[in-house]
C-alpha cells in the first residue's frame, strides 16, 4: 500500500530526529557525541536483529555473539598491524557471516523455543571461547591502540568524524534493510514466518531463505561490532555476554518489531533509560527490570506503534 | 593410578550431572506441561542459595537452613507464577524470554541490594566437610557424595511422582495434550501453580546444595541456567527421563573435557555435543511428545 502523504506525523518525527542526530556533534559536548555514537551502533545491532526476529520470526537470544565476533576481528587484525577500516570492517562482517552460517545450519533445523535456547547456548559457547583465548586478553579482553584508519581520507580518531561515519553507516544499514524486506526475498521471509509449511508446498527452499536472512543479520551485527570496537577501543568477552543479547532483544521489542526504525528507536530509548536510571541510583536495574516487564505486558506495538497510532495501522 | 583418576573424575561428573538434573527436571516439566520458557529458573536457584546461607547464619544450624530454604523458594516461585508469569500463557515464547529476562535483572539487583555485592560462602557442618575412603587409598569429599545421593533420590522420587501418582498422571497428560486436560475439567491453573512450585523446589534445592561448593553471588544462576538449557535441548523438551540422561551425559562430558582437552576446546565440549545431537536428532534424544 503506497503511502501518498510523504510527511505524516511519523515522517515528521523521524525527520526531526535525523536533524537532531546530524546536529549532535556540532552543539553537543564530547560526552553526548560519544553517547549518541553508542546509541547509533546499538541501533544498527537492533535493526539487524529485527531482520531475523521481526521479519523472519526467528527469536535469537544469541545475537551479541556476532557483535563480539565483529569486534574481535577488528581487535585481532589491529594486533597484527592491520589498521585499515577498508580491510578490517568487511572482514569483521565476513567473520560474523561465516560463524552465522555454522550456527544457522544447526539451529535453524529447529524453531520457536528450541531456537531461543540454542542460539543462547551457541553464543555462550563463543563467550567461553573468547574467555579462553589467553593470547588475546582472555577474560579481561584487550585494548586497541588507535581507531582504524580510513585510507587517509578521514581521521576516525576525532569523535565528531567517527560520529558521522557511524551515522552514515547506520543510514546505509537502514536503507539496505528496507530494500531487503521489501524485495521478493523479504516477501518470502515474511511468508515463511506466517506459514513455513505453505511456503514449502509452493516449492520454496525455506531453509536456505532463513539461513540467508540469518547470515545477513549477522553481517550487520558484525559491522556493529567493528564499530563498537573502534568506539570504545577495547574488545572483551563482555561484548558477547548473554545479557547483552537479552538487551538487544528488549530493544527490538521495546521499539516495536517488524518496523526497522522501531528497534532503532528502542535502542535509543533503552540506552537513554539506562543512562538516566543509573544517574539516579546505583541499583538502577531494580527499576529497569519492572519497566521492561510493563513494556512486555502492555503489548507488542512498542514505541513505533505509539508513533504511528492513529495515522495508520501496520503489521 | 590413571584408572583411579578416571573414577574420581567420573564421580565429579556424576555430581555435576545430578545438580544439572535438579535444574533441568523442573524447567523441562514447566516447559513441557505449561509451555512456559522460564529463564528466571536460575534466579530461583540463586535465591535458594542465598536463603540457605542466610538462614544458616541466623539459626546456626545447617539442617534447619536446608529445611526452611526450599519451602521459602517454593513460596517465592508460586507467588511469581500466580502474579506475573500466569499472564504469559497466552503469549508467545518471545514474550516469555523477554519478561523472564527482565525478571533475572530484577532478582540479580535485588540480592545485591539485600545481601550486598560481595560473594558469600556457606560453611559445612563437621560431619559433612571431611573426606571418606571410597576405594582403598582413594578419598572423596563426603558432601559431594551426599549431593549425588540426594540427586539420585530426587530422580527416584520424580519417577514415582510422575509415573505412579494421580498428579503425575495429570502432568503426563498435560505434557501430551494441554487443551484436552483443560477440557476434561482439571483445574489447570492450580496444576500449573503446583507444577511451578515443584520446579522452584528443585531449583531451590540445587542452589542450596551448590551453596557450600560455589560462591554465592548475584548472577550465579545464569551459568547453570544456560547449561540447563543445553541439557533440555539434548534430552528433549518436556522429558524428565531425557533430562536425567542428558544431565549425566553433559556432567560427565564437561568434567572429562576439562581434564583431557586444552582449555579453549574444553569449554566448548558440551555445546559441540549439543550441536551434534541437534544435527542428527533435532527433537532431542528422548522427546516426550510430537
Amino acid at each position: 500500500m503506497a503511502d501518498l502523504r510523504l510527511l505524516d506525523a511519523r515522517g515528521c518525527a523521524l525527520l526531526l530526529l535525523l536533524s537532531v542526530l546530524a546536529a549532535v556533534p556540532l552543539y553537543g559536548d564530547p560526552f553526548t557525541t560519544r553517547f549518541f555514537t553508542r546509541i547509533m551502533i546499538y541501533a544498527i545491532l537492533a535493526l539487524s536483529l529485527d531482520l531475523i526476529l521481526g521479519y523472519g520470526g526467528m527469536a535469537s537470544l544469541g545475537h551479541a555473539a556476532f557483535l563480539g565476533i565483529g569486534a574481535y576481528t577488528v581487535g585481532i587484525l589491529a594486533r597484527y598491524g592491520i589498521q585499515s577500516a577498508i580491510i578490517a570492517w568487511p572482514l569483521a562482517m565476513a567473520a560474523s557471516m561465516l560463524v552465522a552460517l555454522f550456527i544457522g545450519v544447526v539451529s535453524l533445523r529447529t524453531s520457536g523455543t528450541y531456537f531461543i535456547m540454542i542460539t543462547l547456548a551457541f553464543a555462550q559457547m563463543l563467550y567461553y571461547f573468547f574467555v579462553s583465548l589467553k593470547g588475546f586478553g582472555g577474560s579481561d579482553g584487550m585494548p586497541l591502540p588507535v581507531r582504524n584508519t580510513l585510507g587517509g581520507i578521514m581521521d576516525l580518531g576525532r569523535h565528531a568524524t567517527f560520529y558521522y561515519v557511524v551515522l552514515l553507516t547506520m543510514l546505509a544499514a537502514l536503507g539496505l534493510s528496507h530494500r531487503i524486506v521489501h524485495s521478493r526475498f523479504g516477501m518470502v521471509i515474511g511468508g515463511i514466518r506466517e506459514n513455513e509449511q505453505r511456503m514449502r508446498s509452493l516449492g520454496i527452499a525455506t531453509f536456505r531463505y532463513k539461513l540467508t536472512c540469518f547470515v545477513i543479520a549477522a553481517a550487520l551485527a558484525g559491522l556493529a561490532g567493528a564499530l563498537i570496537a573502534n568506539q570504545i577501543l577495547y574488545v572483551s568477552p563482555a561484548l558477547l555476554h548473554w545479557t547483552r543479547s537479552g538487551e538487544i532483544l528488549i530493544m527490538v521489542v521495546l521499539g516495536g518489531m517488524r518496523s526497522l526504525v522501531g528497534p532503532m528507536l528502542g535502542a535509543m530509548a533503552l540506552l537513554i533509560a539506562e543512562e538516566v536510571l543509573s544517574s539516579m541510583t546505583e541499583h538502577w536495574m531494580i527499576l529497569l527490570g519492572p519497566l521492561m516487564i510493563v513494556v512486555v505486558l502492555s503489548g507488542r506495538t512498542g514505541i513505533y506503534g505509539l508513533l504511528t497510532k492513529g495515522s495508520r495501522s501496520h503489521g | 593410578m590413571d584408572l583411579v583418576l578416571l573414577f574420581v573424575q567420573g564421580l565429579n561428573g556424576l555430581q555435576f550431572g545430578v545438580m544439572l538434573f535438579l535444574m533441568a527436571a523442573g524447567m523441562t516439566l514447566v516447559f513441557g506441561v505449561m509451555d512456559l520458557l522460564n529463564l528466571a529458573h536460575g534466579s530461583l536457584y540463586m535465591l535458594g542459595a542465598y536463603l540457605a546461607a542466610t538462614l544458616q547464619v541466623h539459626t546456626g544450624s545447617f539442617p534447619i537452613a536446608l529445611a526452611l530454604a526450599v519451602p521459602a523458594t517454593v513460596l517465592i516461585g508460586m507467588a511469581l507464577e500466580a502474579t506475573l508469569l500466569c499472564r504469559l500463557y497466552d503469549r508467545d515464547h518471545l514474550d516469555h524470554a523477554t519478561m523472564t529476562f527482565a525478571l533475572i535483572l530484577f532478582f540479580n539487583e535485588l540480592v545485591r541490594i539485600i545481601w550486598g555485592p560481595q560473594a558469600r560462602f556457606m560453611g559445612l557442618p563437621d560431619q559433612l566437610s571431611g573426606h571418606v575412603e571410597i576405594l582403598p587409598g582413594v578419598t572423596y569429599p563426603v558432601y559431594r557424595l551426599l549431593i549425588i545421593g540426594v540427586g539420585l533420590l530426587v530422580a527416584g522420587f520424580l519417577y514415582w511422582l510422575i509415573m505412579r501418582t494421580r498428579l503425575g498422571m495429570l502432568i503426563r497428560a498435560g505434557a501430551s495434550n494441554r487443551e484436552m486436560v483443560n477440557a476434561l475439567g482439571v483445574n489447570i491453573k492450580l496444576l500449573y501453580t503446583l507444577l511451578f512450585g515443584l520446579g522452584a523446589a528443585l531449583a531451590g534445592l540445587a542452589g542450596m546444595m551448590a551453596g557450600p561448593i560455589l560462591s554465592i553471588e548475584a548472577g550465579m544462576g545464569e551459568p547453570i541456567l544456560i547449561l540447563t538449557l543445553v541439557v533440555i535441548v539434548i534430552g528433549g523438551i518436556g522429558s524428565v527421563r531425557g533430562a536425567f540422561l542428558a544431565s549425566l551425559l553433559v556432567g560427565v562430558a564437561d568434567t572429562f573435557g576439562r581434564v583431557l582437552l586444552p582449555p579453549a576446546l574444553a569449554s566448548m565440549v558440551i555445546y559441540i555435543l549439543m550441536a551434534a545431537v541437534l544435527f542428527w536428532r533435532p527433537q532431542g534424544l528422548f522427546p516426550s511428545h510430537g
